[in-house]
């Protein structure tokens, strides 16, 4: 089949503003994805057109980016998904560098804000063995352990177009990780962070992120639940 | 002129090994990671099914068991004090990882959640064993995650999106790399005492793989095109379930749930391969099994690819026919929502990729290529060794997939390789801080990064009468038919030969893109060139052995042949030639014997 593709260029070293190509994949394939229609422009109409890309089934978080005005990974959408008519910009909120590669240190650099890393003092358990943790504490946060950090989420936010330092669902959803972890002793400290003048108060429950999150993380009620943790105190 | 930096340690690579080996090093050395992903993109992250360690959660287990299990899956031809050691480590190496916070899965007393896996079993029993230990069906992606959080959390220097092109060699002793900073296109000199390597495996040699398109083998090209040898190149891991075409993986936990293999016939065809334990025989075996079918003429519709059914009322039927029973004596069966709670992810690969549901329709699936068995010699300690006689390289090491140490062999049994990053990441990282603590510092030659320059302006000058695409899939096609599962010389000469013919037209590739900025075309040439190389030493390997062992089978030598072949290979390129000696592979508590399953 044949397949229309639309892509936003923009090479800072040749371009003062922003374009779109369209290109035509003529022998295209229902169960393409999106990414193996970016590699074939590159590999046969323009190699100059850039994106990041790695695992290509989903796992990794390269390749978000805005298809037919949605944010998706181009390497789990597939044609049979969106139709033959395809359009494909960069996420939104974030420094566009090269076509539809965007500026990742804001996006990083929050998440970092939250303390993403396990702390407690408590002592590891005297013969060496694992702490215990119930699976009914462990299923607690599951959720929250599947984000690949793609930045679909925040990037879909009108609070985080608005602004960078607004933390975003990425990083509250990195928080939430910790705060419900039975074994981790730095909730309050967390709770702090999030509860900041730019943090979850500049949440106004959009959903988009919830909608855009390619893993399927609730992540408007982890927001909730970390919201409500800030007023209680309470972490359970 | 190039921007020069200075650490102690340069870890190259920031998977599960490079994260592994940076945390250890930086407690003893000035430290840097340099990755040209973002370290929570690298391809640990995709592992599904577990990582292995006797800790008998929830029955007996021992590491002398795991030992075993771990020499018989390599075919015999893996290292078995290195086996040993690894094995002995697990535990400690699996609890560590949980104290760093780890989200394991939970036994109902609150320890780790074991399960089995392909080759895993009680060696007084020949039963399955549960040494997996797993978070759901990602349990790469958490040991990534926690790993990265960890070394965030001791404030480990990173070079995120720097690709590294070139390392230097100055008075026989490691002296730093080179890498380009993806953001700028501009070139840093890295030099340090002692350099890691744990750039990951080189799978995108073939057509059909489940890996991702970084695994262009760029560690391994590197030092080769340095005059260091490679090990055990011909043996490559096909897994016999990836998605047909796509090649992405279908869990071997699927099989262990209940799931079969059914040809075009509509017949379960594992019991006349594997008459024991059938569907779950070790990979090496499972793959043959479905190309045979598939040469028979038994593929679904004369293509190449089968069925995998894990529809409840198949893996019922089965089960009762099978006679396979629960730990309490009742017959196994499953329901849909167990199916789905078990497998999540692989639900929804199946649901995105296929528009099949496995709940109540089967999968197509066809052997992919999966796991870099061979790569960059080195001993117990991560240090990377170049000879027979296994003489130390100074200041240079590798870990994970990149490096052959050898504990994998002739064969990886699933959850080895998650152990393997771990284990011999945290020695390489112990050793090179050691070993930079008493080194000299060697100085570097004022145009240190004039390899690396000649290499990307040669892809800029080329002729431009080829295309770089066109290269790349020619290659992966010819490996993947005559340097795939099954192998004889007369394809393996093809397909030498058309390597060959491939490295020369690929001198005439021009990139297209002359900007500095994020120039991943250049890139992307850089890395078919190292395919390239890769490709012609693995089929090259693969010809000189004639035998079958694991996962390298010849059709013109069907037999293992210990005799003449229990021996590691070490293959050196240079000039543009292979030239192949062995080593021999260290026996100590078990002696070769008829691999049956
Ligand atoms: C789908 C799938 C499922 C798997 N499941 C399991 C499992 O259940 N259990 C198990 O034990 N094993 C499993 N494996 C195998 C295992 O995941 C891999 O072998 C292992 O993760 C490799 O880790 P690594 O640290 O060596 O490399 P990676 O994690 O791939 O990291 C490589 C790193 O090197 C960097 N790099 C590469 N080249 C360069 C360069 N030129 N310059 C700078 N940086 C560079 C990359 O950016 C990356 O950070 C699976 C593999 C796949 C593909
Ligand atoms: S929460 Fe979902 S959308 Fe947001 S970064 Fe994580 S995986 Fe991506
Ligand atoms: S390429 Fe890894 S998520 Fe798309």
């Amino acid at each position: 089949m044949k397949v229309t593709i639309k892509i936003f260029r923009y090479n800072p070293e040749q371009d003062k503003k922003f374009h779109y190509e369209t290109y035509v994949v003529e022998n295209a394939h229902e169960t393409d994805r999106v990414l193996d229609l970016l590699e074939h422009v590159k590999g046969y109409n323009d190699g100059t057109l850039s994106f990041r890309r790695s695992c290509a089934h989903g796992v990794c978080g390269s390749d978000a980016m805005r298809i037919n005005g949605h944010n998706m990974l181009a390497c789990k959408t597939l044609v049979r998904d969106i139709g033959d008519q395809i359009t494909v910009e960069p996420i939104m909120g974030l420094k566009v560098v090269k076509d539809l590669i965007v500026d990742m240190e804001p996006f990083f650099d929050n998440y970092k804000k939250v303390l993403p890393w396990f702390i407690s003092d408590a002592p590891t358990p005297a013969d060496g063995r694992e702490r215990l943790q119930s699976p009914e504490q462990r299923a607690r946060f599951d959720e929250s352990t599947k984000c690949i950090l793609c930045a679909a989420c925040t990037t879909s936010c009108p609070s985080f177009w608005a602004s960078d330092d607004y933390l975003g669902p990425a990083a509250f959803v990195a928080a939430h990780r910790f705060v419900f972890d039975s074994r981790d002793q730095a909730a309050s400290e967390r709770l702090e962070i999030v509860a900041e003048t730019n943090g979850l108060a500049r949440c106004h429950t959009a959903f988009n992120c919830t909608m855009a999150c390619p893993r399927e993380i609730q992540i408007t009620q982890a927001i909730g639940e970390l919201k409500m943790a800030t007023v209680t105190g309470r972490v359970e | 002129m190039a921007k020069v930096h200075q650490f102690d340690v340069i870890v190259v690579g920031a998977g599960g090994a490079g994260l592994m080996a940076g945390l250890y090093a930086s407690r003893g050395a000035k430290t840097a990671v340099i990755s040209k992903l973002y370290p929570t993109r690298s391809h640990t992250g995709a592992a599904q099914g577990g990582i292995s360690a006797a800790l008998g959660n929830y029955e007996e287990d021992k590491p002398e068991w795991h030992t075993y299990d771990t020499v018989k899956g390599s075919d015999y031809l893996g290292d078995q004090d290195a086996i040993e050691f690894m094995c002995n480590e697990a535990i400690e190496a699996v609890l560590e990882l949980e104290h760093m916070g780890l989200p394991f899965d939970r036994t109902p007393q609150g320890k780790i959640s074991q399960r089995p896996f392909g080759g895993h079993t009680n060696n007084e029993t020949g039963k399955p064993v549960r040494r997996a230990a797993h978070a759901a069906d990602r349990t790469g992606h958490m040991i990534l995650q926690t790993l990265y959080q960890q070394c965030l959390k001791n404030k480990v220097n990173f070079f995120d999106e720097y690709q590294v092109l070139d390392f230097l060699i100055v008075n026989g002793r490691a002296a730093g790399v080179v890498a380009i900073e993806l953001a700028t296109g501009e070139l840093h000199t890295f030099h340090a005492k002692a350099v890691i390597f744990a750039t990951g495996g080189h799978g995108r040699i073939f057509e059909v793989t489940s890996n991702a398109y970084v695994y262009t083998g760029d560690g391994a090209a590197i030092l080769l095109r340095h005059g260091l040898p490679l090990e055990d190149m011909e043996f490559f891991q096909f897994h016999p379930t990836g998605i047909y075409k796509l090649g992405i993986l279908i869990t071997e936990g699927v099989r262990g749930e209940g799931g079969v293999l059914i040809n075009g016939k509509g017949e379960r065809f594992m019991p006349k391969y594997a008459p024991t334990v059938k569907d779950l025989a070790s990979r090496d075996v499972v793959s043959r099994a479905i190309y045979t079918e598939i040469r028979a003429g038994n593929g679904v519709d004369g293509k190449n690819y089968v069925w995998l059914d894990a529809r409840p009322e198949t893996i019922n039927k089965f089960a009762a026919l099978d006679g396979r029973l629960n730990p309490d004596g009742t017959p196994y069966t499953i329901t849909g929502e167990q199916v789905l709670q078990k497998l999540p992810d692989i639900i929804d690969f199946c649901r995105v990729y296929l528009g099949v549901d496995p709940i109540t329709q089967m999968m197509p699936i066809q052997p992919t290529a999966h796991y870099t068995m061979g790569g960059i010699p080195t001993n117990k300690f991560g240090e990377v060794v170049i000879d027979d006689r296994n003489t130390v390289f100074p200041g240079l090491y590798a870990a994970g997939e990149c490096a052959c140490v050898s504990v994998h062999g002739a064969n990886r049994l699933g959850t080895n390789s998650l152990l393997d990053l771990v284990v011999f990441g945290k020695h390489a990282g112990l050793k090179a801080a050691e070993y930079a603590k008493n080194a000299d510092w060697q100085n570097l030659p004022g145009d240190a990064d004039a390899g690396a320059r000649s290499a990307l302006d040669a892809l800029r000058n080329g002729s431009g009468k080829e295309n770089a695409f066109d290269i790349t899939v020619e290659m992966k096609k010819v490996m993947f038919e005559d340097v795939g599962i099954y192998r004889n010389e007369k394809g393996m000469r093809a397909a030498i030969e058309k390597v060959r013919e491939l490295k020369e037209r690929f001198k005439h590739v021009r990139v297209a893109d002359t900007g500095r900025i994020f120039n991943t075309e250049l890139l992307n040439a850089w890395e078919l060139g190292n395919m390239l190389e890769i490709a012609e030493v693995v089929a090259e390997c693969a010809l000189n052995r004639q035998e079958s062992r694991g996962g390298h089978s010849r059709e013109d030598f069907p037999e293992r042949d210990d005799e003449n072949w229990l021996k590691h290979t070490l293959a050196w390129h240079t000039g543009g030639k292979t030239r192949v000696e062995y080593k021999p592979v260290t026996i100590t508590k078990y002696q070769p014997k008829k691999r049956v399953y």
